[in-house]
């Protein structure tokens, strides 16, 4: 019976609603996934630095992150951010009212709770690169930053695919929080035809399934780029099979 | 910034704070009894068995909480069996109705730390139990559980500090746990900077205890391997 209300659902024009939702779900968890990830850099790299300060830091933003609701954070950034903008604005003259767009909110929020998280992910991540390597790197005369981005970076990514990966599985599921501040995602949209129809189970159990299918896509697409991560290993892995080995 | 406000209205914070302790306890207890047996389920190699609860896990793990929040809370009213069931008077509680779905929630996260945690006990032991000559259920209930949930305690910790995070989403459905209490507040005072951050610290003590009631629980589970 479910299948055939959802089947009607496709000539009613909802289903263009909730794609338009995917679509904008898919937005939010890519640029959330981008601001989590330089944070998540930064953050493994002032939890490992000398730097005492830095290192407390980092380790006050993972607590933190670890600790609090994202629902609360996401909230924290898009209702508390107005008199801290204004604040700041007001030092160059400028006096308007400001408020962030919920996309902008959610983004910051999202991005912030990915980038706790990855922080652990890189930091184990760059512990596991041997420091041999950078010791090496250093011995032929390569500055820190070269280190990094031509010696760690590439090789602390394809330790760090499978963990972030499963941080981006996370976060899509957390981009539904933002339809509470009013982004017009896929669970807003849903709410939305629900009002309309006053068929709750049907689309928010088709909400369920298009949430589902994006997990399963993206699913597929992280092992793609693992097994990529992967290639130099694979032909020792190829000789192994072929002499019957492990 | 006014901090006045929180000294005014920390009771109703604290109020929020044993609402939300009272949703993640009850939750996670509930979804422990479902998680154990839909663990032993899915190691079974037959599909008879796991088929059921792989899409079960399949289904919960693969979608937003906050989904399966408005699926049950708003959606099972579409259904008049449901709405002339024994149970709707419960299903209709939003406090029923969020420990219910949290707790399904976490059985599916806890149901595959659990079968990891099963699959991780060494061949040996299972073999031991065998020489023994021991039953099935048995092997299970004297050693291959309570060895599981020595292997599983950090892992299950880690689920209930999430819990924690998660039960956040009831204040969607109007409970007044911490956040929402925390919104409630807002609407009278119009400061959310002092209090989200008040609720914020609330919640970073309850994941506090949290960790340290499960550092206590690991090392009982697994006193055996302490030196």
């Amino acid at each position: 019976m479910i299948s055939e209300v959802i089947a009607d659902g496709l000539f009613e024009g909802f289903t263009g609603q909730l794609l338009a939702g995917t679509v904008m779900t898919v937005k939010v968890t890519l640029a959330a996934t981008f601001v989590g990830i330089c944070l998540g850099l930064l953050g493994a790299s002032a939890r490992m630095s000398k730097f005492k300060p830095a290192k407390y830091a980092g380790d006050a933003y993972v607590g933190f992150i670890r600790g609090i609701p994202e629902l609360l954070i996401i909230f924290l950034i898009y209702f508390g951010s107005t008199r801290l903008l204004m604040t700041i604005a007001s030092w160059f003259g400028y006096n308007e009212y400001i408020e962030l767009s919920p996309f902008i909110a959610g983004v910051i929020a999202l991005g912030l709770t990915f980038g706790g998280y990855a922080t652990e992910v890189f930091r184990g991540a760059f512990l596991a690169v041997h420091p041999g390597q950078k010791e090496a790197a250093s011995a032929l005369g390569m500055s820190k930053l070269r280190i990094f981005f031509r010696i760690q970076l590439p090789q602390v990514w394809r330790i760090a695919l499978p963990g972030l990966g499963n941080l981006i599985l996370v976060l899509m599921k957390d981009t539904a929080l933002i339809s509470v501040i009013g982004l017009e995602e896929l669970t807003r949209k849903t709410q939305m035809v629900v009002t309309a129809t006053r068929e709750p189970f049907t689309w928010y159990f088709t909400a369920a399934v298009m949430y589902l299918s994006l997990t399963v896509v993206t699913t597929l697409i992280l092992r793609y780029f693992e097994n990529r991560s992967r290639r130099h290993e694979r032909p020792v892995a190829r000789t192994m099979k072929a002499a019957g080995g492990a | 910034m006014d901090w006045s406000v929180i000294a005014e209205y920390y009771p109703r914070l604290l109020e929020g704070s044993w609402m939300t302790l009272k949703l993640v306890i009850l939750s996670s207890i509930l979804g422990l009894i479902l998680a154990i047996p839909m663990a032993l389920a899915r190691v079974s190699e037959s599909l008879a068995w796991n088929g059921l609860p792989r899409l079960y896990i399949f289904f919960f793990r693969g979608t937003p909480l906050l989904i399966q929040i408005f699926l049950f809370y708003y959606g099972l009213s579409q259904f008049e069996i449901v709405r002339e069931s024994a149970l709707w008077p419960y299903l209709r509680e939003p406090y029923w109705c969020a420990i219910i779905v949290l707790g399904l929630h976490t059985a599916a996260y806890v149901a595959e730390i659990l079968r990891g945690a099963l699959q991780a006990i060494p061949r040996g032991e299972v073999e031991a139990c065998r020489v023994m000559g021991m039953t099935k259920p048995t092997m299970y209930r004297r050693i291959l559980l309570p060895r599981a949930f020595g292997i599983m305690m950090p892992a299950y910790g880690n689920e209930v500090i999430l819990m924690l995070k998660g039960s956040a989403l009831a204040s969607t459905i109007t409970l007044l746990d911490l956040t929402g209490m925390a919104r409630t507040i807002i609407a009278r005072t119009y400061t959310p900077e002092e209090i989200y951050i008040a609720a914020g610290v609330l919640y970073l003590l309850i994941s506090w205890l949290f960790m340290l009631f499960f550092k206590l629980l690991d090392r009982l589970f697994n006193r055996h391997q302490m030196v």
